[in-house]
């Protein structure tokens, strides 16, 4: 109905009709409801919304409050858009009504952002009803104020905000001081105006809600950055041994736990106080909050955590699943300083494991991998594999994931047996429902890089897989499988029985592999067949060979020598030539394949597979065969080891002589000047990374030479070794070893004993199980470094705002003259009266105070009773000297 | 009745706009069927990030207990007294039903204006405001007399 008489009222809005057959809210909502979800419904919306478009035009501001009304309610359920509506919310809070007011204060807080274009018309209506004798709407313009904040509205109300502080009304003061928070953390400045009618409050014992917010409010303060409200702390600890109002107290101890970190003297004091509280309260909530606060900041306290940790069996044995959880997450957080209260708790923990509820489920999960250490991971880890047996998919996946997180921990720190542990991840992918393939399927090849002594189990694992066909049929341990396949290709010299390895990656079902998986078992297929008719070829080489290769697998003497024999026996002609057959006949359909990997690969092993089985069967003197030659060559190239390749590898190149990097570069600025951008990038990368490394190696240079120091002899043998064969660590190694240095071309100390030394110590390593365990240990330094970097920039991004706010508290307690005077040339900035009386008042006083303290300080110890009275006088605020210590009376 | 608290997730933009944080960022009510009944967010988001928020929520942790069809959620910091907001959702719900005299669905429904009033009685600027049941019934009454 777009009504001919629109002309009339001005702005071409809605006719009378429109607002008198105007639909109210609840038609609306009962015509959604009446249409069916979906299509009818939306299109329902859709013409409401056109009649909201009409109506929100209206000179009659009955007419438009309901369309802003019906608007907010289709916004805030059915998530339509209302921005466009912004004016016409703003318009409604200006009303007489309190109705309109308050449906446009309702819009506003709901779908005003700081980007909103007319955020800033609302400033003076904001203002007026600030400072409005009817206290209700005082209260609608706070609540909207406290979510729609912005800088610009902090900076332009503060004054009103700080009118309302002392408000007789005691529901505006507390909304007043829960509005601060807000205000604070967009207008670092208001603090300055604020602060110290915030103390006052937190020194009004009259009301308790009042108390509440102002509590509520340095809480979130306090938790940003505490050491500015060291000075408070006597106000809270009154409040903390008063208070009998749980909300409350569940705030004080949250700015204690934060403060206590800070100064151990306090700790003392307050920890009596909480354990009382803990014995005493009956709320759950409060005694939850005691024990969180005592085992995260008063762990230091025996009597205080064998208290909560009691508590903590009182909760863990609750039939409330909540409060099951809670136990759960308390002894999760006692875990790190306490392990025994674990420990003694351990039979619920591995309980909670098969709960019924998800949360409890992972919670225990955490808590157990939290327990474990080098001794127990081998029994923990059979329960957990039961767990993971009979559990619901998802979480069985979780233990799992959770498990070889923890055991590849800092390079397998916590894995003394490895043999043990590779058993485990063999037996990890049988497990039903396994989705932890690329992990397992990482770890299995990096443990056969890295720990040469698991080998032969590694590929006896294998190998278990490989031949099992029913694994080929899951799809999700593929990955499991590609990896045992190429252990087993790698490292076939261990195998007791190539020739069942060969059956296992031609059998059948291996075409419902993927291409890629399929190639890595012909490639896999490859190597064991050359090293097949390499100890047919040359059966005592072979032999020989294993011994003189593997000086280190020694320890194993007597299998070897037994396998040797079986070995003479394997490789007979006979099954040579079986073995050729089989390959032949499998491989042949699969030169059809589209996949141009797969093909590639079926055509090496073909090739060398019919050359081999012409000249065998020709029965001609094996030295005369071209697959002698072949075979050697080739089996020469595979028995090279793999080994792990540092990130950094390519810095520890050498530069040849001759080759000038940096100079050429030079060059190329000038000549590229124009084009600068991709080709600066693209080939300064070597003295970037060279200039990077130097700085990082400078400032690591400090933490190395402590780290030298406290390392033991055994160690620092290791660390000799890492210089030479750093390229064999992890990547995260290297800085510590100072790469700029490390070039052994550049050292001649080390290049001298070099090789031999070297060999024998290898080989006493690979002797030495635990070589692991050494392995590890430089790396918290490096991470530390890493992380320390990181931390520094973040922070220097994001707290600059609450590095704003803490400085402006500490300038208010600490009376601090340089920045007071930024606040007053502000104060007087913001022109308003009153808090330009209050504020310079309080700056006399604490200049005289200043004046004071600074003689007291010399005298400190004497003057401690006076000057307490002198705070009390001063309107409470608690002044402290410059260093923020706690007042003595508290100690 | 089950408790949940959610891992971090990832942290977004809006982050850093606002570095103050109020201590309850959402207030939510749902039915079974998963459909809002009522949103209030104490941080601003945008539309599209508001519909993703389910149980995991950046780096916090929502609270929620259900009262028969209703899931009541709260989504707070990740070391908030999980009891004393339960205990708080609680308090809503008693309030919500002492003013609708029995309340349903429905009555959330059809009163969202007036839920939402309730509400800022409640929280204000994501904080605890009222713990007394008595209060807020009675603040409520005072503003009904002003329309």
């Amino acid at each position: 109905m777009s009504g001919g008489s629109g002309g009339g009222g001005g702005g071409g809005g809605p006719s009378l009709m429109d607002s008198l057959f105007q639909r109210t809210l609840d038609d609306l909502i009962k015509g959604i409801r009446l249409h069916t979800p979906g299509a009818a419904q939306s299109s329902f919306i859709s013409k409401s919304l056109d009649e909201i478009r009409r109506e929100i035009k209206s000179t009659d501001l009955q007419t438009k409050s309901t369309a802003v009304q019906k608007l907010t309610y289709l916004h805030s359920l059915h998530g339509v858009d209302m921005s466009w509506a912004a004016f016409h919310a703003v318009e409604l809070t200006s009303s007489p009504y309190f109705l309109h007011k308050k449906t446009g204060y309702l819009a506003a807080s709901l779908s005003f952002r700081p980007s909103t274009d007319v955020l800033l018309l609302l400033t003076n209506q904001l203002r007026k009803d600030l400072s409005s004798a009817n206290q209700h709407e005082v209260s609608l313009a706070l609540e909207c104020l406290s979510v729609i904040c912005t800088p610009d509205f902090a900076r332009d109300l503060t004054p009103d905000i700080f009118t309302l502080l002392t408000s007789s009304k005691n529901f505006i003061r507390k909304k007043s001081i829960a509005c601060l928070l807000m205000v604070f953390s967009q207008y670092p400045d208001a603090v300055r105006v604020c602060f110290k009618r915030l103390v006052e409050n937190l020194e009004s014992t009259d009301n308790a809600q009042t108390l509440a917010a102002t509590v509520g409010v340095f809480c979130e303060l306090a938790s940003k950055e505490p050491r500015s409200y060291l000075p408070l702390a006597p106000e809270f600890y009154r409040i903390l041994v008063d208070s009998r109002n749980n909300w409350v107290l569940i705030k004080v101890l949250k700015i204690f736990a934060k403060l206590a970190k800070l100064e151990p003297r306090l700790a003392k004091k307050v920890v009596e106080p909480i354990c009382d509280l803990m014995k005493r309260s009956e709320a759950k909530s409060l005694i939850f909050e005691c024990v969180r606060t005592i085992v995260t900041s008063f762990h230091d306290y025996e009597f205080a955590v064998k208290l909560a940790v009691s508590k903590i069996k009182e909760f863990l044995l609750d039939t409330d699943l909540n409060l099951k959880y809670l136990g759960l997450q308390g002894l999760l957080l006692v875990a790190p300083n306490h392990l025994w209260a674990v420990l003694e708790n351990k039979e619920v923990v591995i309980k909670s494991l098969s709960d019924v509820d998800r949360n409890i489920r992972l919670e225990a999960l955490r808590l157990v991998m939290s327990m474990v250490s080098d001794d127990n991971v081998t029994e923990i880890s059979r329960v957990l594999i039961g767990y993971a047996l009979k559990s619901d998919p998802e979480f069985s996946n979780e233990i799992l994931r959770s498990m070889l997180t923890t055991c590849s921990r800092n390079v397998y720190e916590i894995i003394i047996d490895f043999d043990w542990y590779v058993s485990l991840l063999g037996e990890m992918a049988r497990i039903p429902h396994c989705q932890n393939g690329e992990e397992i399927e990482y770890q299995l090849i990096d443990i056969g890089m890295r720990v040469k002594d698991v080998r032969p189990e590694l590929v006896r694992v294998g190998r278990d897989l490989l031949i099992d066909p029913a694994l080929l049929g899951n799809p999700s341990i593929h990955r499991i499988l590609s990896a045992s396949a190429w252990i087993s290709g790698e490292y076939i010299r261990f195998s007791k029985n190539p020739f069942e390895i060969i059956e296992a990656l031609l059998q059948p079902r291996t075409n419902l592999l993927s291409p890629s998986i399929k190639a890595l078992y012909i490639h896999s297929l490859f190597k064991v067949l050359s090293f097949c008719l390499h100890s047919f070829l040359f059966p005592t080489n072979s032999s020989l060979s294993r011994v003189i290769d593997e000086p280190d697998f020694t320890y194993s003497e007597s299998e070897g020598e037994g396998e040797t024999k079986t070995f003479s026996n394997l490789f007979t002609k006979e099954s040579t030539v079986n073995m050729l057959t089989l390959v032949v006949t499998s491989l042949t359909p699969l030169t059809e394949t589209h996949d141009v990997e797969v093909h590639e690969r079926v055509r090496n092993v073909l090739g060398l597979a019919k050359l081999a089985q012409e000249e065998i069967s020709r029965e001609v003197n094996q030295n005369d065969f071209k697959t002698s030659i072949i075979v050697r060559l080739i089996n020469d190239a595979l028995s090279e080891d793999l080994g792990p390749v540092s990130l950094t590898a390519q810095e520890r190149v050498v530069i040849p002589d001759g080759l000038f990097l940096e100079e050429n570069l030079g060059n190329l600025d000038t000549i590229c000047a124009n084009v600068n951008i991709p080709v600066s990038e693209s080939f300064s990368l070597v003295k970037h990374v060279l200039t990077d490394v130097d700085y990082v190696s400078s400032q690591q240079n400090e933490e190395s030479s402590e780290m030298s120091g406290v390392e033991s002899t055994s160690t620092s043998l290791l660390s000799k070794h890492r210089k030479k064969h750093g390229l064999f660590y992890l990547p995260s190694d290297i800085p510590e070893n100072d790469s700029r240095n490390f070039p052994p071309a550049n050292d001649p100390n080390n290049q001298k004993d070099n090789d031999v030394e070297d060999l024998v110590r290898l080989t006493e390593e690979s002797l030495v199980l635990k070589r692991k365990s050494n392995v590890p240990r430089p790396r918290p330094v490096v991470v530390k470094l890493d992380e320390g970097e990181k931390f520094t920039v973040t922070r220097a991004k994001t707290e600059s705002n609450d590095d704003l706010i803490s400085g402006a508290v500490r300038d208010v307690l600490l009376g601090n003259e340089s920045s007071s005077y930024k606040g007053k040339s502000h104060d007087s900035h913001l022109k308003d009266g009153k808090s330009e009386i209050g504020d310079s008042s309080r700056r006399k006083s604490k200049k005289k105070h200043k004046n004071v303290e600074e003689n007291g300080e010399r005298s400190k110890k004497k003057s401690g009773g006076r000057h307490k009275g002198r705070q009390r006088a001063d309107g409470g605020v608690n002044v402290a000297v410059q260093n923020p210590v706690i007042p003595d009376f508290l100690l | 009745m089950t408790p949940t608290s959610a891992p971090a997730k990832v942290c977004s933009s809006d982050e850093a706009f606002f570095s103050g944080h109020p201590i309850i960022r959402f207030i939510l009510l749902q039915n079974r069927q998963g459909k809002t009944r009522l949103a209030k967010y104490y941080i601003p988001l945008e539309e599209s990030e508001k519909h993703k928020v389910e149980y995991e929520f950046r780096t916090h942790k929502v609270i929620y207990r259900r009262y028969a069809g209703l899931f009541f959620s709260l989504c707070v910091d990740i070391t908030d007294n999980e009891l004393a907001y339960l205990e708080c959702i609680h308090l809503f719900v008693e309030i919500l039903d002492h003013f609708f005299s029995n309340v349903c669905e429905l009555d959330l429904v059809f009163n969202f204006h007036k839920v939402y009033l309730i509400l800022d009685e409640f929280i204000l600027a994501g904080e605890l405001q009222e713990t007394s049941k008595r209060a807020i019934i009675e603040r409520m009454g005072e503003l009904e007399k002003q329309e």
